[in-house]
């Protein structure tokens, strides 16, 4: 049963802050592929919600002259078929397509995803690969962060005093001419979290690595870039070799736990052959042969 | 045969696509109450103090009871047939709420209330406090010396078996290789889609009537006359559609605390609905098991002298006791029944620890042994470099051969499916093609053999009861206290009843609810034995209906009755359509001088268990790098007797070998050194999703059982037995690393490919 005690169904983000502010027990609640399973836990006794899914600005994907705003209330399905997300963005549709189920899908959020701050969320590896900026509205005013910023620790994020996610934000120059892939690894192939997941974002000049982005969940506390095998990548020949050697570098970046769902060891392995992987397949889809 | 053999859609397909059946949860029921359980959060232990006044004084809380107003005696749970002789009676060692706790989730109070949301904070509100002891999870911890006792005077050990064909030591004398390892099993859950659930009242009779998603109506009815210590007569059962079992609804794991809580109430109609994370943790589970096989074969490549040790992992209360540890021994025995001169040497201990209770699980045992067995079979086929088909054919159970408990076996195709499995997945060609390989990639095959008996005889009855009764226009009701979980068996005594009077299927309503004041006695569906043991009373019961029918025709049509025949709804007489059932039915009810219905009202207690027979073989990719396995091909093979209903037959095989196949590769409950659950949920326990299932294949080598009422086996559990251990052969065919428990998890596989040199291991700075 669910332990609800008021429900606030905000239809402006005016509405939504004000209902925050005015409450500092209330909770926002999207879709509540989350906040549902956390109050049938009982772990938010007598909660108090704050419902922002019929915010019409929070919805919805659409293209300004800087790039792309992403609704957070838009849900997994709309942005894994949103035709922009798909030409400009693909790696965010294949990594919220593997979100749960399609039920799952059809109701979790991708700012709810992000606002979570679960090392695991499917879409943050995508995100922290675009170099996502987050539009965040308080009564204080607005404000725009960056992903990396956001989150501070597994299930932290940077909230302040009743603040909403308005948008997250992508920049033309982090899509533009890139091409990449998310592989998510989970025990089954739906309906599960992930055990580990790596994005890689890649950009050709020719034979050589112009770009190269690598974001993995869950290889952390949080999401995480490895900037360092980025860093050993960029400005040279792609092959196989280097791709190796980049592996090994985002293995010395990793810092997996052990916990009863996976341990530290087969998490490092992961890495380094989703990497392998991920890096391989972005090459080939950004027009390299390999 | 007209009918039995052929695809009849099932009966309750149509009800159950519309919505039109009901489940226990979909019954409406006026006044309803509804019952939440306090839990205890510790694994071990004895409540010092309870304190439940806030909850009782919680507004909409209309009844607050803990182990201090429940009945202080004990009483058993299984899903056994009571038995006259007391040391064949099951283990009483419940009470209805408990002071004295022995895991986590162990029932010691109750709270009622008008709605559940109330009942929850009414649990919320309660407090205890707790003496606590050693909390016990291994057989090596609950007995060792001095082990404190979960169940006074027991020592931790609920059962334990022997059985002795020949002596190991003298056997082993004409043996030239010896073989000896160890294998264990995870505690798994059935994860039926239908969680536990019942609701109690007292009808107009003053008998406390329980509504429960059962396998066992008349069994659960005498448990829960045992536990509040009333007669039996006084308590009434109903069943109505069941979503799934698999075992673990044969067993009482509610229905005494909800009759309990209507008996407190007067009456008052009380739900007690369980949520998934309570079925996982509080209903039954499959038995964790050590075991431990010794082996010496001789040249020949027989096996001469067999030692198979088996510790199971029961859990807090006995449940089904010792049997389930025995059938694991058993069924080692019927898939190599021992040669002249041979000796098989089992010994096995179901142990006490404080962990969730296990029971009845599709498979009862064999799963586990299977997996033991076969894994072992295949390793010591490879040391000798012996063909593992070839080894397990000079050694499989032959025609003729008796069984320790004194069954002979009298059909047996087990060898013609091995070589229909061979055949099927390519067997010898794939060999060829996969030897030799190296790389992150690699494929593999691998099979495993099975026995599984039929019921339950003779270690406990099997007597089963039908009632037919026709209608004024030739359509009967069939009753039957044998119980349709999802199985299908409501369709297959359709159509046995069809057959067997020569009638079409269409005339046969399966009455599928069953009632215990109403229905014909029958045990339940356990042991995959209704379409043979109630089978046996349909026949009969057919037969009679039959009969009747003729000496009536004959009666009234002056017809010779030797010459009267009844096919497909028709009196015939020396190939003539005389008068159609319909016409003699109607005749038969309304005829002023001798007006009747024709109807018939049997039992029949079987006095035979004939032994199913089958295989899996498995064709597989594993991805070493990132431990993944892929089923190519998958394939079960039965021997089930004369086969019913094939697309009936089939969907049993298909769930079973995802059951299977889930057991080999996903499934376990996680348990911590406290004793708690750590995935009792579906998310974190890893039941298979339809992506993850492969193409399911089933095939059949159809036997005729001349003790079965059609020739027909046992098939509702056999599917599950050997998927296990032939996707563990599979998996050491393609990278050579034998992995000897379960479930083989990707990381395990890492964990066993980096042991082996296959991979690298990986470490940051």
């Amino acid at each position: 049963m669910y332990d609800i005690k008021s429900y606030i169904n905000a239809t402006s983000i005016e509405a939504a802050v004000s209902a925050l502010a005015a409450n500092p027990n209330a909770m926002i609640i999207a879709g509540g592929s989350d906040v549902l399973i956390r109050i049938r836990d009982g772990k938010k006794p007598q909660a108090e919600l704050v419902c922002i899914r019929n915010i019409p600005e929070l919805v919805g994907v659409t293209e300004t002259t800087t790039g792309l705003r992403i609704g957070p209330a838009t849900p997994f399905s709309k942005i894994a078929a949103n035709e922009l997300v798909k030409k400009y963005i693909p790696i965010l549709a294949e990594g919220v397509s593997q979100v749960g189920g399609p039920q799952v899908r059809n109701v979790g959020t991708v700012g709810g995803n992000v606002s979570n701050g679960a090392t695991s969320g499917d879409s943050a590896p995508s995100l922290f690969a675009l170099n996502a900026k987050l539009e965040l509205v308080s009564p204080e005013g607005k404000r725009v962060v960056a992903i990396a910023d956001f989150y501070k620790g597994p299930g932290k994020v940077d909230f302040k005093p009743a603040e909403l996610l308005t948008a997250i934000l992508i920049d033309k120059s982090d899509y533009q001419g890139y091409r990449g892939q998310y592989i998510k690894y989970s025990i089954r192939k739906a309906m599960d979290i992930s055990t580990l997941g790596v994005c890689a974002w890649c950009k050709l000049d020719g034979t050589k690595i112009a770009d190269l982005r690598i974001a993995m969940g869950v290889a952390a506390p949080t999401p995480i870039r490895s900037r360092k095998a980025e860093a050993a990548a960029i400005g040279q020949e792609y092959s196989s070799e280097l791709i190796a050697k980049i592996a090994d570098i985002a293995v010395s970046e990793g810092k997996p736990r052990t916990s009863w769902r996976a341990s530290r060891e087969f998490r490092l392995q992961l890495i380094h052959e989703l990497v392998t992987r991920a890096v391989a397949e972005a090459v080939r889809r950004a027009g390299g042969k390999i | 045969m007209s009918v039995i053999g052929k695809s009849y859609k099932r009966q309750d397909g149509f009800a159950k696509v519309t919505g039109r059946a009901r489940y226990v949860d979909d019954i409406p029921v006026n006044g309803l109450l509804h019952a939440k359980v306090f839990r205890s959060p510790i694994a071990n232990g004895r409540v010092l103090s309870i304190d439940t006044a806030a909850a009782k004084a919680l507004p909409g809380v209309v009844g607050v009871f803990t182990y201090e107003d429940a009945p202080t005696h004990s009483f058993p749970t299984a899903g056994h047939p009571w038995s006259l002789d007391v040391h064949h009676q099951d283990i009483a060692d419940r009470r209805i709420l408990n002071d004295r706790v022995r895991y986590v989730g162990d029932e010691i109070a109750v709270v009622i209330a008008k709605d559940e949301y109330t009942a929850e904070r009414g649990v919320d509100l309660i407090t205890a406090e707790y003496e606590e002891y050693p909390v016990l999870l291994t057989p090596e911890a609950a007995l060792a010396d001095g082990a404190a006792e979960i169940h006074a005077g027991t020592k931790n050990v609920v059962g334990s078996f022997a059985i002795n064909i020949g002596e190991f030591a003298e056997a082993d004398k004409q043996s030239k290789h010896h073989f000896q390892a160890k294998f264990t099993v995870p505690v798994v859950q059935h994860c039926a889609m239908e969680n536990h659930s019942a609701y109690a009242y007292i009808d107009e009779n003053s008998k406390i009537t329980v509504v429960s998603s059962t396998q066992i109506p008349y069994i659960t009815r005498r448990i829960v006359g045992q536990a509040l210590g009333i007669a039996w007569g006084k308590v009434r059962l109903i069943k109505p559609f069941v979503g799934g079992g698999f075992g673990s609804k044969q067993d009482s794991v509610l229905e005494a605390l909800v009759a309990f809580c209507t008996q407190k109430l007067c009456g008052r109609p009380v739900r007690l609905q369980f949520t998934r994370e309570e079925t996982f943790v509080s209903t039954r589970t499959r038995h964790a098991m050590n075991m431990y096989l010794e082996t010496g074969v001789t040249d020949d490549g027989i096996l001469a002298a067999r030692k198979f040790d088996v510790h199971a992992l029961n859990g807090a209360y006995a449940s089904h006791g010792q049997s389930i540890c025995s059938k694991t021994m058993t069924t080692y025995a019927m898939l190599y029944g021992p040669k002249t001169g041979c000796a098989y040497n089992a010994k096995g201990t179901t142990v006490y620890t404080n962990m969730p209770v296990a029971g009845a699980m599709r498979g009862y045992g064999a799963p586990q042994a299977v997996f033991a067995v076969e894994s072992h079979m295949e390793d010591i086929a490879r040391e000798l470099q012996l063909d593992p088909i070839e080894f397990r054919l000079k050694n499989i159970t032959e025609l003729g051969w008796v069984s320790p408990t004194g069954i002979k076996v009298r059909s047996i195709g087990l060898k013609e499916c091995i070589l229909k499995g061979r055949e099927l997945i390519k067997w010898d060609e794939r060999k060829a093609q996969y030897a030799n390989q190296s790389g992150n990639i690699r494929r593999g095959l691998g099979m495993a053999a099975f026995a599984y008996a039929t019921g339950v005889f003779p270690i406990s009855v099997e007597v089963e009861a039908a009632r037919i009764m026709m209608n004024d226009d030739g359509s009967m009701q069939l009753q039957i206290g044998a119980t349709e979980i999802g199985q299908g068996s409501d369709t297959a005594f359709a159509q046995m009843a069809a057959e067997t009077i020569g009638v079409p299927f269409e005339y046969i309503y399966v009455v599928s609810h069953q009632d215990t004041d109403v229905t014909p006695l029958g045990l339940g569906s356990y042991a995959s034995r209704q379409s043979y043991s109630t089978g046996l009373a349909v026949r009969k019961a057919a037969e009679e209906i039959r009969a009747k029918v003729i000496k009536y025709a004959a009666a009234n049509w002056n017809l010779q009755e030797g010459e009267v025949d009844v096919v497909d709804g028709w009196i015939m007489s020396n190939g003539k359509q005389i008068v159609s059932l319909a016409e003699l039915a109607l005749h038969s009810h309304c005829n002023n001088k001798t007006a009747a219905p024709i109807s018939a009202d049997v039992s029949h207690n079987p006095d035979g268990n004939p032994t199913a027979y089958g295989a899996t073989f498995v064709d597989l990719e594993v991805d070493i790098a990132l431990g993944k396995v892929t089923i190519k091909d998958i394939i079960n093979i039965h021997d089930s007797g004369k086969i019913l209903n094939p697309q009936l037959a089939e969907g049993q095989v298909h769930g079973g070998m995802s059951m299977g196949i889930g057991y080999a590769l996903y499934e376990q409950l996680l348990i911590d050194a406290k004793g708690h659950v750590l995935n009792e949920n579906l998310l974190d326990y890893k039941l298979m999703t339809f992506p993850d299932t492969p193409d399911l294949k089933a095939s059949f080598v159809e036997t005729y059982d001349p003790a079965a009422p059609y020739g027909n086996k046992s098939l509702g559990e056999p599917p599950t037995v050997s998927p296990a251990a032939a996707i563990r052969n599979a998996i050491l065919d393609a990278t050579n690393v034998a992995f000897n428990s379960l479930p083989i998890t990707p990381q395990k596989m890492i964990e066993g490919f980096t042991a082996a040199g296959l991979i690298t291991p990986k470490e940051a700075n």
